[in-house]
């Protein structure tokens, strides 16, 4: 088994979903290549050697693959993989966005946001918004995955002394370019590395009231999510969706301020650890999976919690 | 500009679907189908471009079996012009859904295909970008903006960072994320005369497309359930509980 992992990172800085990826890959063989592409690419290289378990960084160091814009970056990797029998993506929105359309390329059905892995062609997925698990087996000669990276403990980022080896091969498309990002700046971790999650739903009214869980989370060092409701609303920007089709999360403590708890909500955050769910209605169905159920008024508790922490 | 939009045929998102007994797949004996949550708010961007007097045409195509129909006939009552159904009773992949959708490009010539993100039954969120593969076509997937300018669009995309903005030429692919538009009602009126616009059949055969699935579904499981805990009575002893018992907080 060799296996092709594609690594997400950002102004220099190897994202916490490739080790996880990486991780995935360690359960298919120990040949592992980490293609790292883009500009400015040679400090994710670096890290990228350096993590364990990896034995090849391939560096594909040009601009016609930034921010891994699909046209380019699926060529390359359609290119590379036909020397690999997997190849893994994060089920980021880039490895979404690029792996399938490398896997058409190669006339290869992709399998998306695998959970497990029972053997080089078998694998688990969660389907129906996660209400069912799948385990699909693939004929396809070359296996393409995108991981779901909760699913999978990361590699240490130190410890490994991978090969690093420069690609020419360029593949520029003009198809589609870059135009700019709107990224939200914040100081508290990002949502699907946190360890402390407190999201906010449609109960807590508008965007203003979002300060008392940003004042929370800064006493636990907690991220801060929202469900689609609040998302709709304009409470909080999208980012911070958690749900079947926002982000997957899994910290250790999440807490459900103002949530109902419905089926796409619980997809995205069912597999915390420990699930804490406040909200005034006693029927809501987000009690049915709370470690920890606190029926109240949201306006009330959160001023008591943020003083009791 | 034509539009072609693909919809799909699914459960209803309200419905939490379970596994059939014998772990066989999904259980979806009497279960409410529905055109897919996604696949609604593509066809809503593509009827709103049409209104703009910017889509002349907007083709609407449904993959699966002949119950599909409706979806289409749904997609008409939205505002589309005609349907095409090609017909199956194979469990449909999305690399096979992608090689019929190419199949008909080349004979609709369509300057934009419109998808959902993502279906809601497999949650596989890959047949726009293996449709674009395919076609050779730019892709712009999880589109929450649509800008059409000369030979080009303007897209914004949600990305786990925020939004991204990119320009791609046409004919282009885009899936739709959630905040794209907010679908329309279907009026009595247009429901009727939706009954009136006209559907093509076809079949993935007719199209030269095999469309043998190359995964095999070994099982379908319910997930760990989860057991619902206590209620705590108030803040202190939901804090007491989380440091001492849960010890997730210090
Ligand atoms: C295709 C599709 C995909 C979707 N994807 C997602 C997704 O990824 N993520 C997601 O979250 N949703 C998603 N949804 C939406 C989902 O179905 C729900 O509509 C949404 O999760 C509801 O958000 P909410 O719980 O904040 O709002 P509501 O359901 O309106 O619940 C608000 C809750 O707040 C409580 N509340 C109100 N006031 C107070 C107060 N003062 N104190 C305490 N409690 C209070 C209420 O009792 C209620 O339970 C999706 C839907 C579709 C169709
Ligand atoms: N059987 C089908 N018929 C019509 N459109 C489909 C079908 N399968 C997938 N699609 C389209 O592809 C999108 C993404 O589906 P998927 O890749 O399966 O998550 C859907 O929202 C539809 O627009």
């Amino acid at each position: 088994m060799s296996i092709l992992v594609i690594a997400e990172h950002v102004k220099g800085e190897l994202k916490g979903a490739t080790l996880a990826t990486i991780a995935a890959a360690q359960q298919l063989g120990d040949q592992i290549d980490v293609l790292v592409a883009g500009s400015d690419c040679a400090e994710g290289a670096d890290q990228a050697a350096k993590a364990a378990g990896v034995t090849r960084v391939l560096v594909a160091e040009n601009a016609a693959y930034d921010h891994l814009l699909a046209e380019n970056t699926a060529l390359l990797i359609a290119e590379l993989a036909k020397d690999y029998s997997h190849v893994l993506a994060p089920a980021t929105t880039n490895g979404k966005n690029v792996l399938p359309r490398a896997a058409a390329l190669l006339d290869v059905q992709a399998i998306s946001d695998v959970s497990a892995v029972i053997s080089e062609d078998t694998f688990q997925r969660p389907i129906y918004a996660g209400n069912i698990i799948a385990t699909v087996q693939t004929s396809d000669p070359i296996k393409m995955l995108t991981v779901r990276t909760t699913a999978f403990d990361p590699v240490p980022a130190e410890g490994g002394s991978a090969t690093v080896e420069k690609l020419d091969s360029v593949h520029q498309t003009d198809l589609s370019e870059y135009k700019g990002e709107e990224v939200a700046k914040s100081d508290r971790p990002e949502l699907t590395a946190a360890g402390v999650i407190i999201s906010g739903g449609r109960g807590m009214q508008n965007g203003d009231n979002f300060e008392m869980l940003y004042r929370i989370a800064d006493k636990l060092g907690a991220a801060v999510g929202a469900s689609r409701a609040a998302v709709d609303a304009g409470f909080v920007s999208n980012d911070m969706q958690v749900g079947q089709t926002g982000k997957i999360v899994a910290p250790d403590l999440y807490i459900a301020v103002g949530i109902s708890g419905a089926i796409q909500h619980l997809a995205g955050m069912k597999d915390s650890k420990v699930i804490v769910a406040i909200n005034k209605d006693p029927d809501a169905p987000i009690f049915q999976v709370a470690d920890y159920g606190l029926v109240a008024d949201l306006f009330k508790a959160l001023p008591e919690l943020e003083a009791a922490l | 500009m034509k539009i072609l939009v693909a919809v799909k045929r699914v459960a209803d998102y309200n419905v939490k679907v379970r596994p059939k007994s014998d772990h066989s797949g999904p259980d979806l004996a009497n279960v409410k189908m529905a055109i897919n949550p996604f696949c609604e708010i593509a066809v809503e961007e593509a009827v709103r471009l049409k209104e703009q007097g910017i889509a002349t045409e907007v083709v609407a195509v449904s993959l699966g079996p002949q119950a599909a129909q409706e979806q289409i006939r749904t997609a008409l009552a939205l505002g589309a012009d005609r349907g095409i159904l090609v017909q199956t009773d194979v469990a449909l992949e999305p690399l096979g859904v992608a090689k019929c959708l190419k199949a008909l490009c080349d004979k609709e010539n369509p300057d934009l295909v419109l998808l959902g993100k993502q279906a809601i039954d497999g949650d596989n969120n890959q047949t726009g970008q293996m449709l674009a593969a395919l076609t050779g076509y730019a892709q712009a997937t999880f589109a929450s903006q649509i800008t059409v300018g000369e030979g080009q669009l303007e897209v914004i995309r949600e990305v786990d960072g925020g939004l991204q903005t990119i320009a791609i030429k046409l004919p282009a692919i885009v899936t739709s994320d959630l905040r794209l538009n907010e679908p329309r009602y279907a009026s009595l009126p247009n429901i009727m005369k939706a009954k009136k616009k006209p559907i093509d059949s076809t079949t993935p055969e007719e199209l030269g497309v095999d469309v043998a699935p190359r995964t095999q579904l070994l099982k379908a499981e319910l997930p760990p359930e989860r057991k619902a805990g206590i209620k705590v009575e108030d803040v202190a002893q939901l804090v007491d509980k989380l440091k001492n018992e849960a010890k997730v907080i210090s």
